[in-house]
């Protein structure tokens, strides 16, 4: 229990401290923001409006506790370059896409990794195996836009499989929506095999040594029930961790994706606004997105004790 | 191998135990080559990239010299132009050399920043624990809390995109991971004699943190910074890719590709695989190297 209230405390703080960071991006800037904002040859009521806006003319500590107020109350203030809507609307507009866009992405890598992993780890060091670990080895030194580019030159632009951009939610049409979503998600899932094979198969190898796969194997188990039944449980912790830990590598393989695809996530909301520099809508996405990634990643330690016996009497 | 063996449907328990690795157990003549070629590839790169101004090179920035040039050449059809031309007439070779040297420095430079904040604040932290344990904890457990490529968009939207502010905003993004790196290395190395001899004999906190721990942690960390250094490329290709990082006319590799973009990649496959191929051989080679360092490095452990 006090380990658990430590956990919370220690979120809080983190969160705090990337609310503070976010914020200050502001004052990152060199020079006058507004002026950095507008471009030099503006009217001057313009950049005087815009320093209202963003409160430049307030103490930095006043500002701050504003922004997070109206943060925390789920207001993230407004665009600051047309057309000047609401960030809420904005993010909200972007959130689901993004969302979608990378479970897909992990569901598909899993439904990748796992698989090779087991062949893989059926005869270590044979032929098979290591096939496998060149190409994961190989894939990994694709980033994932050139990924994107070689799949939309082949299955778009050669085999006219699925179509490019454009994208119809979920709500609307479930199975357009799927089929629309599918070439950018494996595009994204294609980053994340590499890194989920090689653990899997690691952790399987040495799971497949032990005295209960001889115990199931002696009952006359046929190889596939083994390793589905028996040996994928005990092996798939450190898979766990490496799937928390590619969270973050996912949200950014969307953003590229995003863009490749141009599709309209929160991955192209924040680059479309950096590239013209629109503070608060880089601000509100990041917060946004962090605020998202810790609680997941908070979720991931739970579920650690959910599926591992032992840290749950560790821990209470 | 007797016949049964090969048979078997699983990795079967044998009567003596196989240490389990990832290790291959014999040297293999086909996989030195490729070593090799890593090696040889990189080293041709570098050595580009620092002689590039002495090179006889084509024009790789200024479209207003290219004026009179072919556009959209494809490689090894014009002469003077080895690997064909862009839109704006300017070389893709030179282009590619001076990617080169905006990639290899921005990632070397991040790299070597971040160990040595990394190992500084880490080791510290490791040996130190306490209050200034539970500040560095905070902080790096706030820089893993925005994903890396959000991280970095969100400062070039506010920093004008320069090779030294991505170095910076790259060493900010990997100091964490070595933070952590370094200081779970240092609580292992607490534990050794060497260190308690250190005390017993009475030297300063600061002492045996410089002195006994960063040399070792340092030596410990080295191994991964070629792995580091991959990332850290594809990184900055991406925010090149995006538009959000060296923008042109400056060539990098990352917004090199991006030339393809917007339907011109149908009709000029070469503005978009002559560089990715760099970069996927660039990052094969630093990646390879990393893994054959890691091997090397465990072994080493291992005797000690």
């Amino acid at each position: 229990m006090k380990l658990m209230i430590n956990k919370v405390v220690q979120l809080v703080v983190v969160l705090l401290l990337v609310s503070i960071g976010t914020f200050a991006l502001t004052s990152l800037m060199p020079g006058d923001p507004a002026t950095a904002i507008l471009g030099p040859d503006q009217p001057a009521e313009a950049y005087i409006e815009l320093r209202e806006e963003l409160g430049l003319n307030d103490p930095v500590l006043a500002r701050y506790f504003g922004w997070l107020g109206h943060a925390l109350q789920g207001d993230l203030g407004n665009s600051l370059v047309t057309p000047f809507r609401s960030v809420n609307e904005l993010v909200g507009g972007a959130f689901p896409v993004s969302f979608q866009l990378a479970a897909m992405g992990l569901i598909i890598s899993l439904a990748i990794s796992i698989p090779l992993a087991m062949v893989s780890a059926r005869r270590p060091d044979g032929a098979i195996d290591r096939a496998i670990s060149a190409l994961t080895f190989g894939i990994l030194a694709v980033p994932s836009f050139v990924a994107g580019l070689i799949l939309i030159a082949l299955v778009v632009n050669q085999l006219n499989i699925f179509p490019r951009t454009q994208w119809i939610p979920f709500t609307e049409n479930p199975l357009d929506n799927l089929y629309h979503a599918a070439l950018p998600a494996i595009t994204i899932a294609l980053a994340e095999v590499p890194t989920f094979t090689r653990v899997l198969r690691g952790d399987l190898v040495s799971t497949l040594q032990e005295d209960f796969i001889l115990s199931a194997r002696a009952k006359g188990m046929p190889a596939w029930r083994i390793m589905i039944f028996d040996a994928f449980r005990p092996s798939s912790y450190s898979l766990i961790t490496v799937v928390g830990l590619a969270l973050a590598s996912l949200i950014g393989s969307t953003v590229i994706v995003e863009t490749l695809f141009s599709l309209s996530g929160m991955g192209s909301l924040i680059v479309n606004a950096s590239y013209v520099g629109n503070v608060t809508v880089v601000q509100g996405a990041v917060l946004v997105i962090a605020v998202c990634y810790v609680l997941i990643n908070a979720v991931v330690d739970l579920l650690y004790a959910v599926i591992d016996p032992r840290i749950r009497r560790a821990t209470t | 191998m007797p016949q049964h063996e090969t048979r078997r449907p699983l990795a079967a328990p044998k009567t003596t135990p196989i240490p389990v690795s990832f290790e291959k157990p014999r040297k293999n003549f086909h996989v030195d080559l490729l070593l090799w070629f890593c090696i040889l590839w990189l080293g041709a790169i570098v050595l580009a990239a620092i002689f590039a101004p002495l090179l006889p090179l084509a024009e790789a920035q200024d479209a207003s010299k290219t004026l009179m040039e072919p556009t959209n050449q494809p490689p090894f059809t014009v002469p003077g132009h080895p690997l064909g031309t862009n839109g704006l007439g300017l070389d893709i070779f030179a282009r590619l050399i001076y990617g080169a040297r905006i990639s290899l420095t921005v990632g070397v430079a991040a790299v070597a920043i971040g160990m040595a904040v990394g190992a500084m604040l880490g080791t510290s932290a490791g040996y130190l624990r306490g209050a200034w344990e539970a500040v560095i904890g905070v902080l790096t457990n706030t820089l893993l809390a925005v994903p890396a490529l959000i991280l970095l968009i969100a400062l070039s939207t506010v920093l004008r995109p320069s090779v030294v502010s991505l170095t910076f905003s790259l060493a900010l993004v990997a100091s964490p991971g070595l933070i952590r790196l370094a200081r779970a290395n240092t609580l292992a190395f607490t534990q050794r004699e060497f260190i308690t001899v250190a005390r017993a004999l009475g030297a300063k906190p600061g002492r045996v943190i410089l002195r006994e721990l960063l040399p070792n942690v340092l030596l410990s960390m080295m191994s991964l910074s070629f792995v580091y250094i991959s990332v850290l490329i594809v990184a900055e290709a991406s925010l090149g890719f995006l538009g959000v990082g060296i923008r042109q006319p400056t060539p990098s590799w990352g917004n090199m590709i991006a030339e393809g973009l917007g339907g011109k990649m149908e009709q000029y496959p070469h503005l978009v695989f002559i560089p990715a191929t760099v970069l996927f051989l660039t990052v094969f080679s630093f990646n390879l190297l990393g893994e054959r360092m890691r091997k090397r490095w465990d072994k080493r452990e291992v005797s000690l």
